[in-house]
């Protein structure tokens, strides 16, 4: 047993590294609140003159709605792909699964400089295709569709198949059984996939800067905005308000998953 | 009227890679009978049921139920319902819903679905229990959940896969007597897959006896045990000594033979199947061997010495050494007999006794 004077060097270690990670992230909402331009000590009087100015800000508004439409857009897609992949690879055997495999994951590795360049070239030089938030949008799902995949295997691939089989014996198609059985199991899975697609893409600055048009997402808005000093503030207490709500959506899916955990008796 | 090829499996042979799980077998099962499959694990007996149930795609043959083939009759149009080993309750459904999901379709009104539910329950002895979670069941409890939805479909055919081997001892020797009873109440036909012999001949009209994906015999329970025709069947079902022989003659219903540790023997022939050869094995239960005095007015008899003895409360196990029989020869006796470790006692068997296998 530990004794009571004696400090375990895991727990400063835990402690540390705690601070690495989130005193930065604590320090935005921190000078959000700060009524200074300049992010700097010491702090000034309390303000929430930069939300006023935020909510003002029409740019940042319609930055903001893109973001949304495309993430929310990109989640359903990548995750609907995600699933017919993943039903494809735990269900059937399929000829060279390895190498389709493999070519799924592959955007997982290329670095998003790369696929953004090349999609963009496609786009224009041999498609003609005009830039929107569409092609934001494909380029979202081209990096989404592994994560929802991956996400999606592993929870299909941890039920029993007997209950697919059980439905089809009781006289359900396999489209059938899909939406009443397969489905609703794998749905904790779908609600990770949507969560994590949607927050890959609401968060990725490089693809969506290649392939925009003059719409811009949220990351690209904010990045643009760094460069005018006086407007740092207004962008921390977005990022604030981005934080919070993350929170709470984090905080819900996991209470989702812990609920789906529940004693199952074998 | 019962067809006597209600199911009728014919040439059916199941290839996965170069192994034939199920190897060109053929055989009929009547209606309203409690059929099993029995055999060892990978005997073949679960990929075949899975074909009738349209799980598998036979390699070869066909299947027909009551006249009708199954060819290219998907597993959700079959006639046919399935018990699954694992039970596959839906987890995320309750009682109820589990046992009317195969309704769906049928789009009865809601008191008449709220009747048949009513009914299956009843059927299972789970009444009370329709809103209770999937997750909160016992075993015992999944199982009668599992039947309930399957023949709440009234299905032409019931299929089995081993339902009784995730429930404890007790519970399954009751289970042995209650699915008898209930095949019998709803007078489906029954198809049982088991590995348990003892579970096959207490529940079962008919048994098939599987071994390496071919079906070796298919008869009564009492048949198999009293009659089986090879090696194979007679050592899977109970206790069996076995002993090599040479017939020195035969006459058709009576054969003379030179029985190891027994010298010269004699043995009716039962259904006066003809022997094949000259060498063949004498098969004996344990019980139809006579000790002591009974021994005595034998024809067929020797002395053996007393190996031991395992005290069973009603009958006792005895083990003998005879010379020129190489294992022990295992005698089940009414207990009461004096037996001694070490003893000689004399050791017999009527010629009605044996079974004669030429395998």
């Amino acid at each position: 047993m530990p004794s009571r004077r004696r400090i375990d060097p895991l727990l400063l270690y835990a402690i540390a590294f705690l601070i690495f990670i989130y005193v930065p992230v604590l320090l935005l909402p921190l000078f959000s609140f700060n009524d200074s331009p300049y992010v700097a000590f010491p702090l000034k009087e309390f303000t929430l003159r930069w939300y006023e100015q935020m909510i003002g800000a029409e740019q940042l508004q319609r930055s903001l709605v893109n973001s949304i439409k495309v993430g929310v857009i990109v989640a359903v897609v990548s995750t609907a792909l995600g699933m017919l992949a993943a039903l494809s690879f735990t269900r059937y055997r399929i000829f060279g699964r390895t190498a389709l495999n493999g070519i799924i994951l592959l955007p997982l590795v290329i670095p998003s400089i790369i696929l953004g360049v090349s999609i963009l070239v496609i786009l224009r030089q041999f498609f003609d295709i005009p830039l929107s938030l569409w092609t934001i949008g494909a380029g979202h799902v081209l990096i989404c569709t592994p994560f929802a995949m991956l996400v999606l295997v592993s929870r299909l691939e941890g039920f029993d198949r007997s209950l697919e089989e059980a439905s089809l014996d009781l006289g359900e198609n396999r489209f059938q059984t899909f939406w009443r059985v397969t489905l609703p199991l794998a749905l904790p899975g779908v609600v990770s996939s949507l969560l994590i697609s949607f927050t890959t893409s609401f968060d990725e600055y490089v693809i969506a800067s290649f392939l925009a048009s003059s719409e811009s997402t949220l990351p690209m808005y904010m990045w643009s905005q760094l460069r005018f000093p006086q407007r740092l503030p207004e962008v921390l207490a977005l990022g604030s308000c981005i934080l919070g709500v993350s929170f709470v959506v984090i905080a819900f899916a996991e209470w989702y998953r812990r609920r789906d955990l529940q004693p199952a008796r074998a | 009227m019962a067809r006597a090829d209600f199911i009728s499996i014919q040439n059916i042979s199941k290839h996965f890679g170069q192994v034939a799980a199920v190897d060109e077998v053929s055989l009929d099962i009547r209606q309203g009978e409690f059929f099993s499959l029995l055999g060892p694990s990978g005997c073949g007996k679960t990929t075949l049921l899975r074909m009738l149930g349209g799980f598998e795609q036979p390699t070869a043959g066909e299947i027909f139920i009551d006249g009708e083939s199954l060819a290219d009759v998907p597993a959700y149009h079959r006639p046919t319902n399935m018990v699954f080993q694992s039970y596959a309750i839906f987890p995320h459904l309750n009682v109820q819903a589990n046992i009317a999901y195969g309704l769906r379709k049928d789009r009865l009104p809601k008191e008449e679905l709220r009747r048949r539910v009513d009914e299956a329950l009843a059927l299972v002895k789970l009444k009370g229990l329709e809103n209770r979670q999937a997750t909160q069941l016992s075993g015992g409890q999944r199982q009668r959940v599992a039947l309930a939805r399957a023949l709440i479909k009234r299905p032409k055919v019931l299929l089995l896969d081993e339902p009784l081997g995730a429930l404890d001892r007790k519970l399954r020797e009751e289970m042995q007597v209650e699915l008898r009873l209930l095949q019998q109440q709803v007078g489906i036909t029954f198809v049982f897959v088991t590995h348990d012999q003892e579970e096959a001949l207490t529940m079962s009209d008919r048994v098939a006896v599987m071994d390496s994906g071919k079906v070796l015999q298919i008869a009564s329970p009492s048949e198999l045990y009293e009659r089986p025709n090879c090696i194979t069947v007679a050592s899977f079902i109970g206790q069996m000594n076995f002993l090599p022989a040479v017939v020195k003659h035969s006459n058709g219903a009576s054969v003379d033979l030179e029985v190891a540790g027994f010298g010269a023997s004699k043995a009716l022939l039962h259904g006066g199947r003809p022997l094949q050869r000259n060498d063949v094995t004498v098969a004996l239960r344990p019980e139809k061997l006579r000790l002591g005095t009974e021994a005595q007015a034998l024809h067929n008899r020797t002395e053996a010495r007393i190996e031991a003895v395992a005290y069973l409360g009603d009958r006792c196990h005895v083990h003998l050494r005879a010379n020129g029989v190489e294992k022990a020869l295992l005698v089940s006796a009414a207990a009461g007999i004096p037996l001694r470790q070490g003893d000689n006692i004399a050791v017999g068997w009527p010629a009605d006794a044996a079974v004669l296998l030429a395998d």
